[in-house]
C-alpha cells in the first residue's frame, strides 16, 4: 500500500488529498471536499496528463518568427519532453490557421499537434 | 478633423470585446487604435492554455481565444489601425495618436472606451538592492522573447514573484531547456492561481520558496547570483541570506493598469486599483469616456475581462443614443471589512440595469466566510463562501430588486470571516 498526497486543481480550495494505493489501484481518497477531487486524484494517480503547448519555428511572414502550437488533447506527463524535442525539428511554412496539423502523432503518443495561430 | 462616434484605445482583450459588444448593441460608426502590429493584445504571447472556460466552455490558449474575436471583428468589417500610437486624449475627447503610414493625426470621437491594459512592476518599482547586470527581466518580457522571438533570455534562472505569469514562465523556461532554480515568494502565500502551482511548478519539481524575496543582486556585465532571504512580518531577516547562482533574474511582481493616458485627461484614479473610479456603466468621472479590462483593475481571468469589457462597449451606445444631462444621483460603493476594493466604486440605482456586478479582492486568506452586502446599514445579501484569497477576483451580483425601495445613501461590501491561520 502506497500513499501519494496531491494538491487538487479543480477550484480554488485547493484541497489536499490524501490517495492510498495498492498495486497500482486506488484504493481510497481522502481530504477532498467534493467529487471533483476524487475523480481529479484517480485521474492524476493513475494516469497523469497534460496538454501541450510550445512554439515552432515559422516561415514566410515577416511579421511572426513563430508559431504557437498545441497537443489536440491530452499527453502523458513523462512525455512532455519527448515531444518538445521532437517539436524543435518542425518548421512550418504560412500561411497557417488555428487547428492545421503540425505534427501527427508526436513522440508516438497518438495525439497530434495543432496551430493555435491565424497567420497570412 | 476626423470624427468617429465611438473610439477605443487598445485592441486586447478588453479592447475587443468592448467593440464588439457596441457593435451588438447596434453601433456602427466605430474605430480600434491599437500599438502593436497585430489585434489580440497579451493574448498572443500568452501561448498556454486555460483561457475560455467561461466564455466558451473550452479550454483555449491565448492566441485561439484572441482570434475567436479577432475574427469576428474582421468578419463584421469594424475598423481598426494598427501600429498606432495615442499620445493624447484631450478633455472633450480629441484623441491624439501616430503611426507609420498617417504620421501625427487627431480624431474627434463622442464616446470613448479605455482599454489599455496593465503595465508589468519593473526592477526600479521593486527597490532591491545591488548591482545593474544584464539578465534581469519582467516575466512578460521574457515571455515575448521566448513565445514571439524564439529567443531564450538565459540559462539559469530565479524568479521573484508568484503570480501566475511567474508560473507559466518557470515551466516554459523549463520546457526550452533552462534550469528554473526557484521561485521565490514574498508573501506566504503564492498570488497564482493553485492550478498553476500544481502544472508549472511542481510538475518540475521546481522548488516555491515563500516568506523569501531577492535582498541583493551580484554580476558587474551579466547578472551572476541573487541573494535570497527569508521575511517575517514584514521584514528582512539577514541572518537566513543565501547565495543562489543564476544568470537570470525573472520578476512577476504584479500588474499595475496603464493609465498615464487617462491621468493626462482628468480621469479620476483610485488609490487601491491604479485604475479610474467608475459608476455602474463603468463611466469615469468624465462624461462618455469609459474604462474596461485592466486598465481598469488587474483581472486574473480573461474571461471576466471580456464580460466587463462588453458592458462597456454597450453602456457606451447607451451613452450615445442618448447622452445624460444633469447630474445623476450616484451613491458610493465602499470596501468594508476585509475589502481592499470594489469595482464600481460608486453607482446609481436609476441607471441599474436588473442586475450588477460588482467585482472586488478581499486582502488576506479567509476560509468559510460570508460576503455581506449592507444597503446603508440594513444587510441586504449574504453569500456564504468556502475560500477567498486575494490572488482570485470575487464577483457577487446585485439585483435592482434587493436594492429598491431602500433610501440608498451608500453600499457596503464586508467580510464575515476568521483569518485562515494556517
Amino acid at each position: 500500500m502506497k500513499t501519494k498526497e496531491l494538491t487538487c486543481i479543480g477550484c480554488p480550495m485547493g484541497c489536499v488529498l490524501t490517495v492510498q494505493i495498492n498495486q497500482g489501484k486506488v484504493q481510497s481518497v481522502h481530504g477532498n471536499s467534493c467529487l471533483n477531487g476524487d475523480r481529479y486524484a484517480r485521474q492524476e494517480v493513475c494516469a497523469p496528463a497534460r496538454i501541450l503547448t510550445t512554439t515552432v519555428p515559422l516561415a514566410g511572414d515577416d511579421n511572426h518568427l513563430m508559431l504557437s502550437v498545441k497537443t489536440r488533447n491530452p499527453i502523458p506527463k513523462n512525455k512532455i519532453f519527448a515531444c518538445i524535442q521532437e517539436l524543435k525539428k518542425v518548421q512550418v511554412k504560412a500561411p497557417v490557421h488555428v487547428g492545421d496539423l503540425v505534427l501527427k502523432n508526436v513522440a508516438n503518443t497518438g495525439v497530434d499537434v495543432v496551430s493555435t495561430q491565424n497567420i497570412g | 478633423m476626423r470624427k468617429v462616434r465611438l473610439v477605443i484605445i487598445g485592441g486586447g482583450p478588453a479592447g475587443l470585446a468592448a467593440v464588439l459588444g457596441a457593435k451588438h448593441a447596434g453601433e456602427d460608426d466605430i474605430l480600434i487604435l491599437e500599438r502593436d502590429k497585430q489585434l489580440g493584445g497579451i493574448l498572443n504571447q500568452c501561448i498556454h492554455n486555460g483561457f475560455g472556460l467561461h466564455t466558451f466552455h473550452e479550454e483555449l490558449t491565448g492566441p485561439e481565444y484572441a482570434a475567436r474575436f479577432s475574427c469576428e471583428i474582421k468578419n463584421q468589417n469594424i475598423l481598426y489601425s494598427l501600429n498606432t500610437m495615442v499620445t493624447n486624449i484631450s478633455k472633450d475627447k480629441i484623441i491624439t495618436a501616430v503611426n507609420p503610414s498617417e504620421g501625427l493625426f487627431q480624431i474627434q470621437a463622442q464616446a470613448i472606451i479605455l482599454a489599455m491594459g496593465c503595465t508589468e512592476r519593473p526592477r526600479g518599482a521593486l527597490n532591491i538592492p545591488g548591482t545593474r547586470p544584464a539578465g534581469i527581466y519582467t516575466a512578460g518580457t521574457a515571455q515575448k522573447f521566448v513565445n514571439v522571438y524564439g529567443l531564450m533570455p538565459g540559462k539559469e534562472v530565479v524568479i521573484l514573484g508568484s503570480g501566475d505569469i511567474g508560473l507559466i514562465m518557470a515551466r516554459r523556461m523549463t520546457l526550452e531547456g533552462a534550469k528554473v532554480k526557484m521561485v521565490v515568494e514574498k508573501m506566504p502565500y503564492s498570488s497564482g492561481l493553485k492550478r498553476n502551482i500544481v502544472q508549472c511548478l511542481e510538475d518540475f519539481e521546481i522548488p516555491l520558496k515563500l516568506s523569501h524575496t531577492v535582498v541583493d543582486i551580484e554580476g558587474n556585465r551579466r547578472l551572476e547570483a541573487v541573494w535570497i532571504a527569508q521575511v517575517k512580518e514584514g521584514r528582512i531577516l539577514p541572518e537566513t541570506r543565501e547565495r543562489i547562482s543564476c544568470d537570470t533574474l525573472l520578476l512577476s511582481c504584479g500588474l499595475i493598469p496603464e493609465n498615464e493616458l487617462s491621468a493626462m485627461m482628468g480621469i479620476e484614479l483610485s488609490d487601491q486599483t491604479k485604475g479610474p473610479k467608475v459608476n455602474e456603466s463603468l463611466e469615469t468621472n468624465i462624461p462618455g469616456v469609459f474604462a474596461c479590462g485592466n486598465v481598469l483593475h488587474v483581472h486574473d481571468l480573461v474571461d471576466f475581462v471580456s464580460q466587463e469589457a462588453s458592458m462597456a462597449g454597450r453602456k457606451a451606445v447607451e451613452y450615445l443614443r442618448e447622452p445624460k444631462s444633469g447630474q445623476k444621483h450616484e451613491v458610493p460603493v465602499e470596501a468594508g471589512n476585509g475589502v481592499r476594493y470594489t469595482v464600481p466604486s460608486r453607482m446609481c440605482l436609476e441607471a441599474m440595469e436588473s442586475s450588477l456586478p460588482v467585482r472586488f479582492r478581499v486582502d488576506q486568506i479567509y476560509k468559510d466566510g460570508f460576503f455581506c452586502v449592507y444597503g446603508n446599514d440594513q444587510r441586504i445579501m449574504r453569500r456564504p463562501f468556502r475560500i477567498a484569497t486575494p490572488g482570485e477576483m470575487v464577483q457577487i451580483l446585485l439585483t435592482k430588486k434587493q436594492l429598491e425601495g431602500i433610501d440608498l445613501q451608500r453600499i457596503r461590501i464586508e467580510l464575515e470571516a476568521k483569518i485562515n491561520e494556517n
